[in-house]
């Protein structure tokens, strides 16, 4: 294996890392959510975050859709503190030889290569639930309407919604809605999708639809996918990493039945206990 | 005591129905000011920058806290002796209404925006939507829904404020009714008789209207 350059490039420039955090800092007011947090997820992986509320991986996912921001460093180049997608910073911006945080502009270009899905789904319910499918891919990517049109349908169809594409989200039960916002974010053709607490919200009776939607794509694409969830069952099933977290630090990590069947550290074994007995 | 005199309701109609008219302009082109103003200034108020967001919020709370009577006497006074004296007291006046209701119905579009929820701000973000697709396919929309009866509200209060006008001699019903009064010596009961059942005529149903839309887009679908 190629050594990394500090941006996570190999050097004949292909990208190493799909995300890459590289000391990362995030504090709310006192609280410090992550500190100085390394992680790296390589393309195509499937890594599952786990850990106590509050523990940031939430926080992680939201970084990455640039809902929050890094705690900026005083000297990035010295002290890390930058988020890499794909080999270039999202986090920062390079100005002249120099990393500076990211203006709007340049964090509308690099998220765009990211998906996300919302525990609360968060469709628009003024839409119907086509054009909740259809409106970023024409006025974010600049598809033509046909076009957006003819890849919403199926999407809707694969995550077996073709009969709604008429009906308001409030139309819809909350598996539906979820399916909908899973349809709306793999519409922008994401190399990165983030899926928080997708199914925390629903009815337990809706969430294996859900669940069986994300496998498929797991299954039949090579999307880089970054999953907090407390469905152990799904972690298990399609990740090919678990990272075990606790105060914004990585506890533990590694194949899922090395963490699932044979966690090394107390923390992730009183986790799992305290999630696998509910 | 004067009794009710039909000769003089059938004598005094025409001019009253005249100052209905003007009401009804006053109330159209300062409802618009209402109604535009109010709505840049609670998107400024958003997006702006923090300095703008103190101007436009220390405006408003000088607009709400002193008399609509005491704004119209000052600016008509003021563009009078010091831009120009030519401007009609029909321009002032709506003017001057607009921009006291815009105080108001900026409210309503703010309370409007901040009920929508911050999921539906961070998916837009997460799908990097341009500006101008986020206020116009999703949050204008989402508050309108929640605005629009309280902005029809204030806009009816204003039409029945319009009569404050009469003291920078707009011609609206109470003007009338009072020009009539001092050149007949008579009819003032008539006159506002008439000018009090017209502005119920105009506003009851519009007030109906309004509860009614307000219930039809609390069961919409969305």
């Amino acid at each position: 294996m190629q050594n990394p350059t500090s941006n996570g490039e190999h050097q004949h420039g292909a990208p190493e890392y799909s995300v890459r955090f590289d000391r990362v800092n995030k504090s709310f007011g006192d609280l410090q959510v992550l500190d100085r947090l390394n992680l790296e997820v390589q393309p195509g992986e499937r890594v599952t975050l786990i850990g106590p509320s509050g523990s940031g991986k939430t926080t992680i996912l939201r970084l990455l859709m640039t809902l929050e921001h890094v705690t900026p460093p005083k000297d990035p180049a010295a002290e890390g503190g930058v988020i890499w997608v794909e080999g270039e910073p999202l986090s920062h911006m390079q100005k002249g030889s120099k990393l500076v945080v990211a203006n709007e502009r340049h964090l509308r270009r690099v998220r765009k290569k990211i998906g996300m899905v919302f525990q609360s789904f968060n469709l628009f319910p003024n839409m119907r639930v086509l054009r909740n499918v259809t409106e970023a891919q024409v006025h974010t990517l600049g598809r033509s309407k046909d076009e957006a049109e003819a890849k919403a349908r199926e999407l809707l169809d694969l995550v077996g919604l073709s009969d709604k594409v008429d009906n308001y989200p409030s139309q819809l039960s909350g598996g539906q809605q979820q399916r909908v916002a899973i349809a709306r974010a793999l519409a922008m053709d994401p190399d990165i999708l983030l899926l928080d607490e997708v199914t925390s919200a629903l009815d337990p009776e809706l969430v294996a639809d859900v669940l069986g939607v994300l496998r498929d794509v797991a299954d039949t694409t090579s999307i880089t996918m970054l999953i907090v969830t407390h469905e152990m069952g799904f972690a298990r099933d399609v990740s090919n990493r678990v990272m075990m977290f606790d105060r914004g630090q990585i506890v533990e990590q590694g194949a899922p039945d090395e963490i699932f069947s044979d966690p090394r550290e107390a923390r992730t074994q009183d986790f799992l206990r305290a999630v696998l007995a509910e | 005591m004067n009794e009710w005199d039909n000769e003089i309701v059938a004598e005094v109609f025409p001019s009253i129905w005249q100052g209905f008219i003007v009401v009804l302009q006053v109330t159209l082109v300062a409802g618009i000011i209402a109604v535009l103003l109010g709505l840049l200034a609670a998107i400024g108020e958003r997006i702006g920058p923090p300095w703008l967001k103190r101007v436009l919020s220390g405006f408003f709370q000088f607009v709400r806290n002193t008399p609509l009577l005491v704004q119209v006497l000052f600016v008509w006074t003021a563009t009078s002796l010091y831009i120009n004296p030519e401007w009609s007291a029909f321009a002032v006046g709506s003017a001057v209404l607009g921009v006291h209701y815009a105080s108001y119905t900026s409210e309503s579009y703010r309370a409007g925006i901040e009920a929508i929820p911050v999921g539906q701000w961070e998916a837009a973000t997460a799908l990097s939507l341009p500006t101008h697709r986020v206020w116009g396919a999703i949050v204008l929309p989402q508050m309108m829904r929640r605005s629009t009866a309280a902005v029809t509200n204030w806009i009816i209060a204003m039409f029945k404020e319009v009569p404050t006008l009469f003291i920078i001699g707009v011609l609206e019903m109470i003007a009338q009714a009072q020009k009539y009064q001092g050149q007949h010596y008579d009819g003032a009961v008539e006159g506002y008789t008439i000018a009090g059942i017209l502005f119920l005529a105009a506003s009851y149903p519009v007030a109906v209207a309004a509860r009614r839309l307000e219930n039809r887009l609390a069961k919409s679908n969305f």
